[in-house]
């Protein structure tokens, strides 16, 4: 059976160890998208509505046209068509300067047919509300309902029973690299695009079926990348804009978006407001959950969410919708549904335990059915101090005072097949690692770097590792799910161990042993029997001649494991007279499986933490109702967190077993729940509204004052 | 943004020459550019000529001596931030400049820009907006999202005056000097500042022809004490959901005379004369505090989304009073 080995064996996998592009990245070296400049590029606009809902009556390209430096432009939405967000496309430009660009998309004329529209979820459901989707009645979806169990009698044996409506507003992906590509044809039937994406291969696939080209023909490159959060699975209307632009003009076309497209068309993660009740009998068991709730994805559907999430309840009945909305489309966003859910479900869990007088750590191990949780709930505890809580709820003394919280997710990661890699060991002893993944940031790449020394004896750095390219036809999948680490990691080890083998046999004649007896370590392939016989790694790889070692390796579903969970606590301090939140600390406490890398994967849920900070205290989508547009499309008045906002981090990597788990996802989940509740403890009132911003802290003491 | 053609400045009576050819927004001055780039991004401006005052001679700069503080226009936020003297004995001046936005601004952004910034307001800042400001219609805060909005002297632009530096120098009782086609004048720094009910398109007295060229601060009286607080969403960069630029005479607990200045609530910074009658010739303690909180926020009119705003400027001002007793 295939293992990952003890972990007194590995002499890398687990360890600490920078990432191989950590140097380039911070010295400007590393060439993202948006760095690609190409011989004789041109530079690509399109042209967004700024009116949300609207027939368009007549577009008008000449005066564009007739710019100097002007080289093509083109419709993207067809006259009589409609458009239904702000934002949405509307024509495309190519310019030798992007200058000249911005200036040819404004003269671009327009003849818009304004409709009424849409952008709230309360305007939408509101009676008369404008029809926005022709295929809805109403702007709501039918409801899907799921029932369990006996609600009534669930009911009925509740001692306790608590009713509240939460919410959590649009969140943004804020990518810090914008959507964007560099498309260039070598000729009418070969197309290569620079693309920040987290999917190369679904990139491919997407560009060869718009072009009707064989897909072996679009190569795509994504060397490095910043930022997808499941907003970047393929190329958009941007990517085959900036193709089918480059394919007019003969020239490389770099079309970036802007950040307020970014905010506007790029994808979000949906509302959600939910009204529950439940109750729970007296010895602490949640016995009965009745939810029902929406949220907004845009003028899409997919405004799902969690609930009820992690703990058990009997008796149940859920009953969610959709609320459509002339706003652009909702994308996976890192770990979709799930944190929203989980803040709902945390301070209800909260406000249930205080109405029983249980210590809500202990409520919650009662209803909680997941023993990894239950020994991170311990961990958690004693690393944030648990014991310092308010016993009592706004206890604390002055005006500045102190809370603690708790908050809880699970994941999937398990990843799956589908991956292709070859490793290859030259004669110089050089080594390649080469898969059609890509590294959206979250450290994969050395991730096959260690597992390829590992397996050979070597160094991270003496591996080359070449992801992020479809040239070498090794398809891989998107980076989603959290399923990259899982989907790779086994096909690396096997290819690894697969050209070992191949080098073993080759040098073992010349060793005068037998290939079961060989072992390689410190770049030295020695004999166990007998230590005294041993070869350099050089040495040995010289004897291959011309020729090189070449395997392929085979996903191995023993060497991977799906489902964690994770667990995080929150101290935050509230000026109560100025409604400012800062968070102390959070120790966030996740399961992972095994660590490939122990230091990007601490990296990773530090990133989760910050990104489930940024849900809880500041990120927040405005959208006007009287112009249809959203007000924030920028970085000043939509806020993420910055040095002052990110507090001490305490990842903690809690290996459950040595299988490969994907993490990039779980740690952003209990964040937002974790810090709800501090804020009660600190408090003694319950924001139930995301962001926990002043306003929401100084209107919530004012309603307790009252 | 539109193109322009770019003129470095040589004189001041170059400069008032140039904008004299024209109204507002045809010609205008640059120095850090911090907030006009934006608005040329944005096309919220479109002038036809920026006239660039940083090669204007002897304009910036700090001359702090008996006679007070003159601060030359040009003048960056960080140079103010840091003066010994400023942070010494107008310290109000030097936490308020602290407070404006990233070290990258303050090392570029202007005190001269810094007082002639333009709103913030998202209805504003958005191009395709009509709104009152820009000569349309309605001020659309008011039915719309208000959050940031004002809750004082706001009819009808509920824009807030974003600086810092103002409040904090209004506090300080500084005058402000100004250079137009008839030679120099020097008025109040209060009075340069208007409410959108006499212009709602402005947010000060400037004449397109006019520039600023100079703030002057008193000498600051002994046994003063002087804060700037400035509640925000974010540590950095953020501008302010309300400040409060505290300057009190004290002797002992007791306040002789105090002057308080809020900032961003209301379209030109506040000066909360009920705050400075409630704590002149008191002994502060929480109930005088208090009570200057509460009437520095009498007149409020909050609009839908920043009744917050009148709860955290009360209780700003209560602060600043009792930070200047203890």
């Amino acid at each position: 059976m295939a293992s990952w080995g003890e972990a007194s064996e590995s002499r890398l996998i687990g360890k600490r160890i920078p990432r191989l592009s950590g140097k380039d990245k911070v010295t400007g070296k590393a060439k993202y998208t948006f760095d690609i400049n190409r011989p004789g590029m041109l530079y690509g606009r399109i042209l967004r509505s700024e009116i949300a809902h609207a027939n368009v009556v007549a577009i008008d390209l000449s005066e564009a046209e007739a710019l100097p430096g002007v080289k093509a432009v083109i419709p993207i939405i067809e006259v009589g068509k409609k458009i239904r967000y702000q934002g949405q496309e509307i024509a495309a430009v190519a310019a030798e300067t992007d200058d000249i660009a911005k200036d040819a998309i404004r003269l671009i004329r327009v003849d818009l047919e304004e409709l009424p529209h849409v952008v709230t979820e309360a305007d939408a459901m509101a009676e008369g509300a404008p029809q926005i989707r022709d295929d809805w009645e109403g702007n709501q979806s039918n409801p899907n309902v799921r029932e369990e169990g006996d609600l009534a009698g669930g009911f009925a044996q509740a001692a306790v029973e608590v009713e509240a409506t939460y919410h959590a507003p649009v969140q943004t992906h804020v990518c810090l690299e914008t959507h964007g590509h560099v498309a260039e044809w070598e000729d009418d039937q070969n197309l290569t695009v620079w693309a920040s994406t987290q999917a190369v291969f679904g990139t491919r696939r997407d560009l060869a079926g718009s072009f009707n080209l064989p897909a072996n023909q679009v190569r795509v490159i994504t060397e490095h990348m910043g930022g997808g959060f499941g907003s970047k699975f393929g190329p958009g209307v941007e990517g085959r804009t900036a193709a089918e632009l480059a394919r007019m003009t003969g020239r490389a076309v770099k079309l970036m978006l802007t950040r307020k497209a970014e905010h506007l068309v790029a994808g979000n993660r949906p509302s959600m407001i939910q009204h529950v009740r439940a109750g729970a009998t007296s010895d602490g068991r949640l016995i009965a959950y009745d939810m029902k709730g929406y949220g907004t994805g845009g003028i899409s559907s997919g405004a799902g969410f969690q609930a009820p999430y992690v703990y058990h309840v009997p008796n149940l009945r859920t009953e969610k919708m959709n609320v459509a909305v002339n706003v652009g489309n909702q994308r996976a966003m890192r770990a979709p549904g799930h944190p929203q859910g989980a803040f709902a479900m945390d301070s209800l869990m909260d406000e249930l335990a205080e109405k029983l007088g249980m210590n809500p750590l202990e409520f919650r191990r009662i209803n909680d059915p997941n023993e990894t949780r239950q020994a991170q709930y311990t961990l958690g505890a004693q690393e944030i101090g648990w014991h310092r809580r308010n016993s009592v709820p706004g206890s604390g003394t002055g005006v500045k005072k102190r809370g603690m919280g708790v908050g809880s997710g699970l994941w999937g990661g398990g990843g799956g097949p589908g991956t292709q890699a070859r490793v290859t060991i030259n004669s110089d002893g050089s080594v390649e690692a080469v898969t059609g993944t890509q590294d959206l940031g979250t450290g994969v790449r050395t991730a096959i770097a260690i597992i390829a020394a590992e397996e050979l004896g070597l160094n991270p750095t003496d591996i080359s590792v070449k992801i992020g390219d479809s040239e070498p036809g090794l398809p891989s999948g998107g980076s989603g799910g959290s399923q990259t680490m899982a989907s790779v990691a086994p096909i690396i080890k096997t290819a690894a161990a697969a050209a070992k083998q191949k080098l073993f046999e080759h040098i073992a004649p010349q060793l005068e042993a037998p290939v079961e007896d060989l072992r390689v370590g410190n770049h030295t392939i020695y004999v166990v029997s007998d230590r005294t016989k041993t070869i350099k790694w050089g040495q040995a790889t010289g004897l291959l001649g011309m020729e090189s070692i070449t395997e392929s390796g085979q996903w191995d579903e023993e060497l991977r494991q799906g489902g964690v969970a994770g667990t995080q606590f929150a101290e935050v301090e509230i000026d109560t007279e100025t409604g400012e939140l800062r968070v102390i600390k959070i120790v966030a406490v996740q399961d992972c499986g095994l660590a490939i890398n122990r230091l990007t994967t601490e990296s990773q849920i530090n990133g989760g933490v910050i990104m489930g900070l940024g849900q809880a205290i500041l990120e927040e989508r405005f959208m006007d109702a009287q112009t249809g547009r959203m007000l924030n499309a920028n970085l000043e008045d939509y806020k993420v967190p910055g040095t002052f906002e990110i507090p001490e981090i305490k990842s903690i990597v809690f290996d459950t077993h040595r299988k490969v788990t994907g993490v990039g996802e779980p740690p952003c989940i209990p964040t937002p729940g974790a810090i709800a509740n501090a804020v009660y403890n600190a408090i003694g009132v319950r924001v139930r509204e995301l962001p926990i911003t002043p306003d929401r802290i100084l209107n919530a003491l004012a309603e307790k004052k009252a | 943004m539109e193109k322009f053609s770019y003129v470095n400045a040589t004189s001041l009576e170059q400069v008032t020459a140039l904008l004299s050819d024209s109204g507002w927004g045809e010609v205008m001055l640059i120095a850090g550019g911090t907030d006009l780039l934006a608005e040329l991004k944005e096309y919220v401006e479109t002038p036809k000529t920026l006239v660039n005052l940083k090669t204007l001679p002897g304009m910036d700069g700090i001359e702090a001596d008996a006679s007070g503080l003159k601060i030359g226009a040009l003048t960056t936020v960080a140079d103010i931030a840091k003066h010994p003297t400023i942070q010494h004995h107008y310290t109000v001046l030097a936490q308020a400049a602290v407070s404006v936005a990233t070290p990258q601004i303050r090392n570029v952004g202007t005190l001269g820009g810094n007082l002639c910034q333009r709103p913030r307001c998202w209805y504003y800042r958005d191009e395709t907006t009509d709104c009152l400001k820009k000569g349309g219609d309605i001020c659309y805060a008011v039915d719309g999202l208000s959050k940031y909005h004002a809750i004082l002297g706001g009819d009808p632009v509920y824009i807030v005056h974003p600086s810092d530096l103002a409040p904090a120098l209004i506090a300080l009782g500084a005058s402000v000097t100004i250079v137009g086609p008839e030679g120099e004048k020097t008025m109040s720094l209060e009075e340069f500042f208007t409410l959108p009910a006499a212009n709602p398109y402005r947010e000060n007295v400037l004449q397109p022809n006019e520039i600023v060229v100079s703030v002057q601060v008193p000498p600051a009286k002994p046994n003063t004490k002087s804060f700037y607080l400035k509640a925000r969403e974010k540590g950095a960069p953020d501008f302010a959901l309300a400040s409060v630029a505290g300057v009190f005479e004290m002797d002992g607990k007791t306040c002789k005379s105090a002057s308080v200045v809020l900032g961003g609530v209301a379209p030109a910074p506040w000066r909360s004369k009920e705050a400075e009658a409630a704590l002149a010739g008191k002994i502060i303690d929480d109930t005088v505090s208090k009570q200057a909180g509460a009437d520095a926020v009498k007149d409020a009119q909050p609009l839908n989304d920043n009744t917050y705003k009148v709860t955290l400027t009360q209780n700003l001002v209560s602060r600043a009073a009792m930070m200047a007793a203890s």
